[in-house]
């Protein structure tokens, strides 16, 4: 039976609360990871071993959090994404919602991107469709 | 000279889990000072000598090739102290191992009772920070964590 878009989003807020230990109520879905809920580089690794675990899912480097677009030249142009770089960031990131950061695709407000809704997506999409 | 909390492995499983002992003793000069009337084992030194028990643990896995750093104290509960005469136990066991990260679950043990729990998490610095270089040698890993492991591997190809 498929899991549904609740469940996952209540066993990511228990995960981010023990990653970060932040507070249940401050895990909503538009709260961004490092901006409202302060992780850092090591958190996202933190959170990621814990997805799996409590998903029984193999996340591969790089696919829930990009790590390699910003730092390839070919994508970024005066400290914003580039037309490629944009459609890479949308091929590596359908579980992002990019809308709002495409008007104004600023690297320094790549980590908007990152937000817990960010998560459920891609775990409701890795559990039903796997 | 190298700030090394433990004394002793007295389990080494590769890979897996570890357990170190730290005699807690009044020739330790910084128990003087916390606290001069009731010297008391600071709970950041637990914390240490967790990370080094887990930290060798981590790093022997990868044959001590990779620069193991604590990353992030997950958690780190404790619900007594610890004073001169008391023997710690750092029982510590990997929950997870990648390219570029460990963490790792343990439990403090006083004289035998578990007083503590404590998460962490290691980076594999050089597969991290987006490329930044760090030394050539392994300043993490030297003669002295190294030795204190050295009995449990015997036998084991180097």
């Amino acid at each position: 039976m498929p899991i549904t878009e609740a469940e996952v989003f209540e066993k990511v807020k228990e995960t981010l609360v023990e990653a970060l230990g932040v507070d249940d109520d401050e895990i909503t879905p538009e709260a961004t990871l490092t901006g409202d809920l302060g992780a850092e580089s090591i958190d996202f690794l933190d959170i990621v071993f814990r997805l799996e675990k409590a998903f029984d899912i193999k996340i591969p480097r790089g696919e829930l959090f990009p790590d390699n677009i910003v730092n390839n030249p070919e994508f970024v142009q005066d400290g914003k994404l580039s037309e490629k770089g944009l459609s890479q960031l949308k091929e590596r990131m359908p579980h992002a919602d990019v809308s709002e950061f495409e008007q104004d695709p600023d690297i320094n407000k790549m980590a908007e991107l990152f937000k817990v809704q960010t998560i459920v997506n891609y775990v409701v999409n890795k559990v039903n469709h796997s | 000279m190298r700030w090394i909390w433990i004394d002793r492995f007295v389990e080494f499983v590769p890979a897996r889990r570890a357990a170190a002992i730290k005699n807690v003793s009044l020739a330790e000069e910084h128990l003087h000072d916390h606290w001069e009337d009731y010297p008391v084992m600071p709970a950041s030194l637990m914390i240490e000598g967790m990370a080094q028990t887990a930290g060798i643990l981590v790093g022997q896995a990868r044959d001590f090739k990779e620069k193991v750093i604590l990353a992030k104290i997950t958690r780190a509960e404790f619900d007594d102290i610890v004073v001169p005469g008391d023997q710690l136990i750092y029982q510590v066991e990997i929950e997870n191992l990648t390219a570029e990260a460990a963490s790792v679950r343990g439990s403090v043990l006083r004289n035998g009772q578990e007083i503590g729990r404590i998460s962490l998490m290691f980076s594999h610095i050089d597969q991290n920070l987006a490329g930044a270089k760090f030394p050539e040698e392994n300043f993490v890993f030297t003669g002295q964590f190294e030795r204190l492991v050295a009995p449990f591997l015997e036998g084991r190809d180097a």
